[in-house]
C-alpha cells in the first residue's frame, strides 16, 4: 500500500512548469529520498501535499484518501527547507501552540513538547527566546514541530542542506531513529544523504519523475564504481598525459581532471586499484592518495538524462 | 478552537512585541495632553515673544475644545498606529515563512486571519480605554465633568473608526507579501475616504461621519442620522470578508 500516491500532477507558475506530469507513488513506512537538482519540483511537490500551494491539475492521494487542495492533513507533518518561527516564542510555547492547532490538551501539548525537545536536543534552551537560535537550532525545533501531532507521513525539504557537518549529521540520525514511526519523504539534492537514511529513490528532473528505485538498486544500476586519484601539487602539469595514460590501462573506463584529482570510473575497484598502483610505480609518478570515491548525484544525472547538466 | 489558539498566539504577540504597551503609552499620552492643551494654549501663547497679541485673540477655552483636540489627536495616532501595527501582521508572515508553517497544519485561514483582528481590535480597546480615562480625568480637573455616557459613546466610536483601518489594513497585508505595499494600500484608502468626506453632505455617509457624531455626542448635541456608522460597519464587514476571501486560496 502506499502512504501518498501522486498522478500526473502539473503546477504552472505563470509560464514556467514546475510539475509536468508528475507520477509517484510512495510506499508505507519508507524512507523516501526526494532526488533532483534546484528547480526540478521537489519543494513544489512538498507545498502541495502540505496544503500550502495547489496543483494545476492531477490526483493525490494520502493515505487511500483524495486530497483537496489547500487543505491541511492532520496525518502529515510538514518541515519547510529553512522554518522560520516567531522570535519572541521558546521553543516550548512553539510546540505548545503548534499542538494546539492540532486540538491537542494542553497538558498533552506541554508533556508532547518536553519530550520532542528531549529528542532533538533542544531541552536546555526550551524557555530561551527563538529569535535568538541558529540555523541548527532552528532545524531542530522544526523537525520537533513537525512531529508534534505524531504524524504518519513526514514531509522533510532539504533537512539537511544549509546545516555544518555535525548539525547535518545529528539531524540524518534523527531522520533515521523515525524510520519505523512514520512514512518519510525527503527532499534532497545530495545523494549521500539520501543514501544514508533513504531506503526508496525518486529522481525529478523538470518537474517530472526520471525513476523510482530502491536504493540499492539504484545504486548498483548507475553509480558506476569510482576511484580517487589525487597526484602531488609537483605534476599538476603532466596531469593530462596521466590522465590520457590511465585512460589506456585495463579496467578503466573514463577518466575526468578535478584540480589535482583524477576521478577514474573503473569496471571492478580491486581490478582497477591494482593496475593504477602498477601505472603509479612503472612512470614513477608521485601521490597523495588513491581512494573508493562516491557517486555523486550529478554522475547519476548525468547518466539518466544524458547530458552534462548543471545541478547543485 | 483553532480561533482560540489563534487568537491566545496574536495577543501574546501583542503583549510580546511592546505593541499593546506603544499602543497604551501613546494614546494615553494624547488623552492627557488633549485637555491640558486645550487648557493652557492661550497662556503658552503670552509668554511667547510676539505671540502675545495672538494669545489675546483666542476665546477662552471650554470643554469643548478639549473634546475637540481629544479627537483630533487620538484619531490621527490610533489610525497611524492601525496602519503601522496592520500593515506586516499577514504579509511578514508570508513573507518570513511563519504561515507556511502554521497553515500547513490544520489551522483555518478565516480563523488565522480573524484572531488577527481580535487581537488588535483588544489592543485599540484597550489604550483608547486608557485614553478616554486620562482625558476625562484631566478635562475634569481643568474643565468640569463630563457625561459619563456620552463620553463612553464617543471612544466607542473612536474606537470603530479605528478598527474599519485595522480590517482595511490586514486586508491589504492579506493580498499581498510585502509590508510596504500593505501599508500603501491602506494608506490610500485613508486618503480616499478623507477626500471623499470633503465633498459637501457625503461625510454623513462615511467613516468620517462618525468622529463628527462622536463630537456632537460629547457636546450632549443630537445626533442627525447614523448612516456613516452603518456604511462603517458595512466597510469594515467588506473588508473582512475579502481578505478571508483572498487569502483562503491563496499560495503561501
Amino acid at each position: 500500500m502506499n502512504a501518498i500516491q501522486l498522478a500526473d500532477l502539473h503546477k504552472l507558475y505563470g509560464s514556467v512548469k514546475a510539475l509536468d506530469g508528475l507520477d509517484l507513488e510512495i510506499p508505507l513506512g519508507s524512507v523516501f529520498g526526494f532526488l533532483g537538482p534546484n528547480g526540478a519540483g521537489k519543494t513544489t511537490t512538498l507545498r502541495i501535499l502540505a496544503g500550502l500551494a495547489k496543483a494545476n491539475s492531477g490526483t493525490i492521494v494520502i493515505n487511500g484518501k483524495s486530497v483537496q487542495p489547500f487543505t491541511a492533513n492532520l496525518e502529515i507533518g510538514y518541515l519547510p527547507e529553512d522554518p522560520a518561527f516567531y522570535p519572541w516564542m521558546t521553543p516550548i510555547e512553539t510546540l505548545n501552540y503548534f499542538g494546539g492547532v492540532f486540538g491537542l490538551k494542553s497538558s498533552e501539548c506541554k508533556t508532547r513538547g518536553n519530550e520532542l525537545l528531549q529528542m532533538v536536543g533542544l531541552k536546555d534552551v526550551a524557555k530561551r527566546r527563538v529569535g535568538g537560535f541558529s540555523r541548527g537550532m532552528r532545524q531542530r525545533l522544526g523537525l520537533a514541530q513537525a512531529l508534534i501531532n505524531r504524524p504518519t507521513i513526514l514531509l522533510l525539504d532539504e533537512p539537511v542542506s544549509a546545516l555544518d557537518p555535525i548539525g547535518r549529521k545529528e539531524v540524518l540520525e534523527l531522520i533515521e531513529s523515525l524510520r519505523h514511526e512514520c512514512t518519510i519523504l525527503m527532499s534532497t539534492h545530495i545523494l549521500e544523504d539520501a543514501e544514508r537514511v533513504c531506503d526508496t529513490l525518486a529522481i525529478l528532473y523538470q518537474g517530472r519523475r526520471l525513476l523510482q528505485s530502491d536504493r540499492e538498486a539504484l545504486m548498483e544500476q548507475y553509480a558506476a564504481p569510482l576511484l580517487d586519484l589525487e597526484l602531488s601539487n609537483g605534476q599538476t602539469k603532466e596531469l593530462d598525459t596521466i590522465a590520457e595514460q590511465l585512460k589506456k590501462t585495463t579496467g578503466i573506463i573514463d577518466v575526468k581532471r578535478n584540480g589535482n584529482v583524477l576521478r577514474l570510473s573503473v569496471r571492478d575497484i580491486k581490478t582497477a586499484q591494482t593496475e593504477v598502483l602498477k601505472e603509479i610505480l612503472a612512470h614513477g609518478w608521485h601521490f597523495e592518495r588513491l581512494d573508493v570515491a562516491k557517486p555523486s548525484l550529478e554522475e547519476i544525472f548525468v547518466k539518466l538524462v544524458g547530458v552534462e547538466g548543471s545541478i547543485q | 478552537m483553532s480561533f482560540i489558539t489563534a487568537f491566545k498566539k496574536e495577543w501574546l504577540e501583542q503583549r510580546r512585541t511592546k505593541k499593546l504597551l506603544v499602543g497604551v503609552i501613546v494614546l494615553t499620552l494624547f488623552g492627557m495632553t488633549s485637555p491640558l492643551l486645550a487648557k493652557f494654549t492661550p497662556q503658552l501663547l503670552s509668554v511667547i515673544p510676539g505671540a502675545s497679541a495672538v494669545a489675546g485673540l483666542i476665546p477662552q477655552p471650554t470643554i469643548n475644545d478639549a473634546i475637540a483636540q481629544y479627537i483630533k489627536n487620538t484619531m490621527q495616532f490610533a489610525i497611524l498606529l492601525a496602519l503601522l501595527f496592520g500593515m506586516g501582521s499577514v504579509a511578514s508572515e508570508k513573507e518570513k515563512g511563519t504561515a507556511a508553517l502554521v497553515l500547513s497544519k490544520p489551522m483555518p485561514r478565516s480563523s488565522f486571519l480573524l484572531a488577527k483582528f481580535a487581537a488588535q481590535g483588544l489592543t485599540f480597546l484597550l489604550s483608547i480605554t486608557a485614553a478616554g480615562i486620562a482625558c476625562y480625568y484631566y478635562t475634569y480637573a481643568l474643565f468640569g465633568a463630563l457625561d459619563p455616557l456620552n463620553w463612553l459613546a464617543l471612544n466607542g466610536l473612536l474606537l470603530f473608526y479605528t478598527l474599519i483601518y485595522v480590517a482595511i489594513t490586514l486586508f491589504f497585508s492579506a493580498l499581498v507579501r510585502m509590508q510596504y505595499l500593505a501599508i500603501g494600500g491602506s494608506f490610500g484608502v485613508l486618503i480616499l475616504l478623507g477626500i471623499l468626506s470633503s465633498i459637501p453632505g457625503w461625510v454623513n455617509y462615511l467613516p468620517d461621519g462618525l468622529v463628527s457624531n462622536a463630537a456632537l455626542l460629547a457636546n450632549g448635541l443630537t445626533v442627525a442620522g447614523w448612516q456613516s456608522l452603518w456604511v462603517s460597519l458595512a466597510i469594515l464587514l467588506a473588508a473582512l470578508t475579502a481578505a478571508c476571501l483572498v487569502f483562503r486560496r491563496q499560495e503561501i
